[in-house]
């Protein structure tokens, strides 16, 4: 059996007929098997739903208790059979709960990543390398110039500042779901134990990370404390609201960024950050090459982001690739900006 | 190496002044002799090497990457030092053995002194051994593009912190300074004797005026200030004073003190008095004010040639004189200073120097009218080279700095005009990743009937939230791609309409439609305008026709 006749790229998102679902949908499909939590992978009003029991919790969260008809908790390790193919849940290590795909159907297998990362990170499983025939990866930092370094290091620069600068308050920008909690995590690891404030917008989910059994210390919801209470502080908010009025609230606030992006200093600029921090959750160009060597897989399909390098790589290490034309998904952070249009290019 | 790089880093991201300095004094703080002095001579612009070609750092990368990688990164990242400092690949150093990597005394110490042949050999161990804001840092010194929105004069304030100085006092003996500053540091920190300064023809830090909002009139008094015409030319600082040996020794600075008299061989004779003149550089030609066009013609060139010189006789405007003989003038108030430079001026009796004229008005009004039509109120033929009044506190002592309410400058108004987004090209640097230099038109008829006419490029002047606007717009409606190029849909009922301000018209034969814009920059997005009710060449040329007439 061809690869391509066990999954295969249509509009809803990839598809694989003899199994009958879709991974990370990105339509309203019957069934749906979905990686993780991002809203851009696990979407509302599929029929039936498998996924790990944090991605559940996470969509319960976000879409409320009737996202989708039926659910099904599937635990890392666990194999599963679907139609003529049998699927197991591998830990990707992208934020709590994110999962790889694999996809075996006679002797052929595919191992769909989702997003991923093979960096280390308090607040979920570690990656895991599954060796395969085909390897579906991301390509979000899919360019050598993406090398994201020791995250602990660039949180060091965060404390450095904020003993700097004691009479302002720091406004770390990170995404809702994974980044923030592993920004809070890393300050936890570093010695940090203030209290750390919360925007609105992350509450709930930090509170079901903790609820997870990861500790993050104390944390306060920032809203109605008095500004000058704030020097001194650090606060985690959305990457949108780091440059809204509500940053008002704060004494002469530091805007930093936790992300892969802020790597390069035009996109840090252009976003008015003063504190870049390069610290991503998914995996860079070392990563995404060491990782793809280590599966073993012959063959690569290339999704979201810098297709062409990879599948430039790929090529002239002998392996066969290609872009695997998926719309709909986007880098999680940039989704919450205006600059997701990076896509088109 | 690496920690100055931080510094420089931090830096170039921190817009505010104070946090500025914060981060500037904590660095000179922190760090030992001679890296902080090294790092305030490349801050203040005083290290000197020959400086590394971008080819040079363009085949070091080569060597080590495939090149397809390579241009996919550079076309995104859009800066080639900081492309090669992200991508350089890590060094296979064997055993645990590692050399440390640089500090900056090594790296600026070894340059002064490196044969040409040995740098690429150098700088690729260098690059091995720094992180990647260390050798991002290190391609900028090495390429001389090294620029981080900092001010001579900021970093000087930073170090006067160190020893709760006043910034002026560095200034003072700055000149007689040198990297790595041993005594200016031991100075500070209470461990040797202030240094004195044997400079006969010191740098006085500028004092710089306030754009005017029409609010401030209502609580300023026409009776209190002299206006003077602002010049539209380069702002300079001529000081001449006789060194120990009775030599007389003439300077030109720059209004960061950058010393620029080797630019200006002309004027040197004529700075033969000792004395420090504030004034305007210029091109007369048969007594006339040239336009900044002509000036720029001037500046920035490697070689000086007698051509040149006969082609663009330099001139200087004097308006404030800073010191004469052994004497500060700077705490007397202005209208003292005026009379002191009145007479300067006419003792000096120098046909390359003149004064620059005070415009009379006793209301605002009348000011207002003067700077509308400043040929019919004193400047005549010179008119085009006005650019607006100065307004000049009659009480007010010469401060370094911008001291807020004693100099005012009122420009006149920027020209406007609607014009239609052609072509786009994504920034280098600062931009890079987006479309950010816009190259626009304006109708006018040709053989095909009507058809947009370039007419300049805008980098500036619109917000990031409209920088992502247009940005999303160019990449929607691309119609063909030219290298780093794309064309944008421009049609009469399809494209995007710019409104861009500009601040002078000239005519030029290297453009296609005749004029060039001074200064052009984006005011407004009118999604609102489809692209026929742009603006039309024509009205271009009456605003033209208007500026010569004046
Ligand atoms: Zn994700
Ligand atoms: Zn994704």
């Amino acid at each position: 059996m061809r690869p391509q006749d066990i999954l295969m790229p249509v509009p809803a998102g990839l598809c694989c007929k003899p199994g009958g679902f879709h991974i990370d949908p990105v339509r309203p499909v019957e069934r749906a098997v979905i990686t993780h939590g991002h809203s851009d992978h696990a979407r509302p009003g599929h029929g039936a739903v498998l996924a790990t029991q944090e991605t559940l919790d996470m969509m319960r969260l976000r879409y409320g208790d009737n996202f989708a008809r039926t659910t099904q908790a599937i635990r890392y390790g666990e194999e599963m059979r679907l139609g003529d193919v049998r699927i197991k849940f591998h830990p990707a290590g992208h934020v709590l709960g994110s999962a790889q795909i694999a996809v075996s159907c006679k002797d052929t297998c595919i191992v769909a990543s989702g997003d991923y990362k093979d960096a280390e990170d308090p607040t979920c499983t570690p990656f895991e390398v599954v060796p395969c025939d085909v390897f579906i990866t991301e390509a979000t930092f899919g360019l050598p110039v993406f090398r994201h370094g020791d995250a602990a290091d660039e949180v060091k620069k965060l404390l450095a500042s904020v003993a700097l600068f004691p009479e302002r308050a720091h406004l770390v920008g990170a995404y809702s779901l994974g980044k923030a909690q592993r920004v809070i995590a890393l300050l936890r690891e570093a010695g940090h134990d203030a209290p750390i404030y919360l925007h609105g917008a992350m509450e709930k989910i930090t509170y079901y990370y903790e609820s997870r059994g990861i500790a993050l210390g104390e944390l306060r919801p920032v809203k109605g404390v008095k500004k000058a209470d704030l020097a001194g502080t650090i606060t985690l908010a959305p990457p949108s609201a780091t440059s809204d009025v509500w940053t008002r609230r704060f004494p002469d606030p530091v805007t930093a960024f936790a992300s892969g992006w802020m790597r390069v200093r035009g996109r840090a600029r252009q976003r008015g950050i003063e504190l870049p921090l390069v610290i991503s959750d998914h995996a860079d160009w070392d990563g995404l090459t060491a990782t793809i060597a280590a599966t073993g897989a012959g063959e690569v399909w290339v999704t979201h982001g810098q297709e062409d390098a990879l599948v430039h790589w790929c090529k002239s290490r002998g392996l066969a690739a290609r872009p695997l034309d998926l719309v709909g998904y986007g880098d999680e952070e940039e989704h919450e900006s205006a600059a997701a249009d990076e896509a088109e290019v | 190496m690496n920690r100055f790089a931080e510094l420089l880093d931090r830096l170039g991201y921190e817009p505010g002044r104070n946090n500025k300095l914060r981060l500037l004094t904590a660095y000179l703080r922190d760090t030992p002799d001679p890296d902080r002095g090294y790092a305030l001579a490349a801050l203040t612009g005083a290290l000197s090497f020959k400086h590394a070609k971008p080819g040079l750092i363009r085949d070091l990368i080569m060597d080590r990457t495939d090149p397809v990688l390579f241009g996919l990164s550079y076309d995104y990242v859009g800066d080639l030092s900081e492309t090669v400092a992200l991508m350089w690949p890590k060094a296979p150093l064997p055993g645990h053995n590692n050399p440390p990597p640089p500090t900056l005394s090594e790296v600026v110490t070894t340059l002064r002194t490196l044969g040409k042949t040995e740098l690429p050999k150098q700088l690729a161990r260098w690059l091995d051994e720094l992180d990647e804001t260390g050798r991002w840092a290190l391609l900028k010194l090495v390429t001389g593009a090294m620029r981080i929105g900092i001010s001579a004069r900021l970093a000087k304030t930073a170090v006067a912190a160190l020893g709760d100085k006043d910034p002026h006092d560095i200034e003072l003996i700055w000149p007689g300074l040198a990297p790595p500053y041993p005594d200016l540091f031991a100075w500070l920190e209470g461990r040797g004797d202030k240094p004195v300064n044997s400079d006969p023809a010191p740098f006085r830090p500028v004092m710089l005026a306030h754009a005017i909002e029409d609010t401030d009139f209502s609580n300023l008094d026409p009776a209190d200030f002299i206006a003077e015409w602002k010049w539209d030319g380069i702002r300079v600082q001529a000081v001449s004073g006789r060194d120990e040996r009775g030599q007389m020794q003439a300077r030109l600075y720059s209004r960061t003190g950058e010393d620029i008299t080797k630019s200006f061989p002309d004027l040197v004779p004529s700075l033969h008095l000792s004395g420090a003149i504030d004034g305007e550089l210029l091109v007369l030609r048969e007594g006339r004010v040239q336009t900044f066009n002509v000036l720029q013609q001037r500046l920035n060139r490697k070689v000086v040639s007698p051509k040149l010189i006969k082609e663009f006789p330099i001139h200087l405007r004097a308006y404030d004189l800073l010191g004469e003989d052994e004497n500060d003038l700077r705490e007397l108030p202005f209208a003292e200073r005026r009379a002191h430079l009145e007479k300067f001026i006419k003792k000096l009796d120098d046909p390359r120097i003149d004064l620059s004229p005070t415009v009379a008005f006793d209301s605002w009004d009348a000011l207002m009218a003067a700077r509308a039509d400043p040929a019919s109120a004193g400047a005549g033929e010179d008119a085009e080279a006005v650019e607006g009044v100065m307004l000049k506190r009659r009480e007010a002592p010469y401060l370094p700095g911008r001291p807020k309410g004693q100099w005012w400058k009122w420009k006149r108004d920027p020209h406007i005009i609607d014009a239609v987004l052609m072509y786009a090209q994504r920034g280098h640097g600062k931009r890079s990743s987006y479309y950010s230099d816009y190259t626009f038109g304006v109708w006018t008829s040709g053989e095909g009937g009507e058809q947009l006419v370039p007419v300049g490029k805008a980098y500036f002047g619109f917000t990031d939230e409209e920088l992502l606007q247009i940005d999303r717009f160019v990449r929607r409606n691309t119609t063909e791609k030219f290298g780093p190029v794309r064309h944008v849909v421009h049609e009469p009922e399809q494209g995007l309409v710019l409104e861009v301000a500009f601040e002078g018209l000239a005519r030029s034969s290297r453009h296609k439609s005749g004029v060039a814009m001074r200064f052009p920059r984006i005011s407004r997005l009118r999604w609102d305008k489809p692209p026929r009710e742009a603006d039309r060449l024509e009205t271009l040329e009456r605003m033209l026709k208007d500026v010569t007439a004046n």
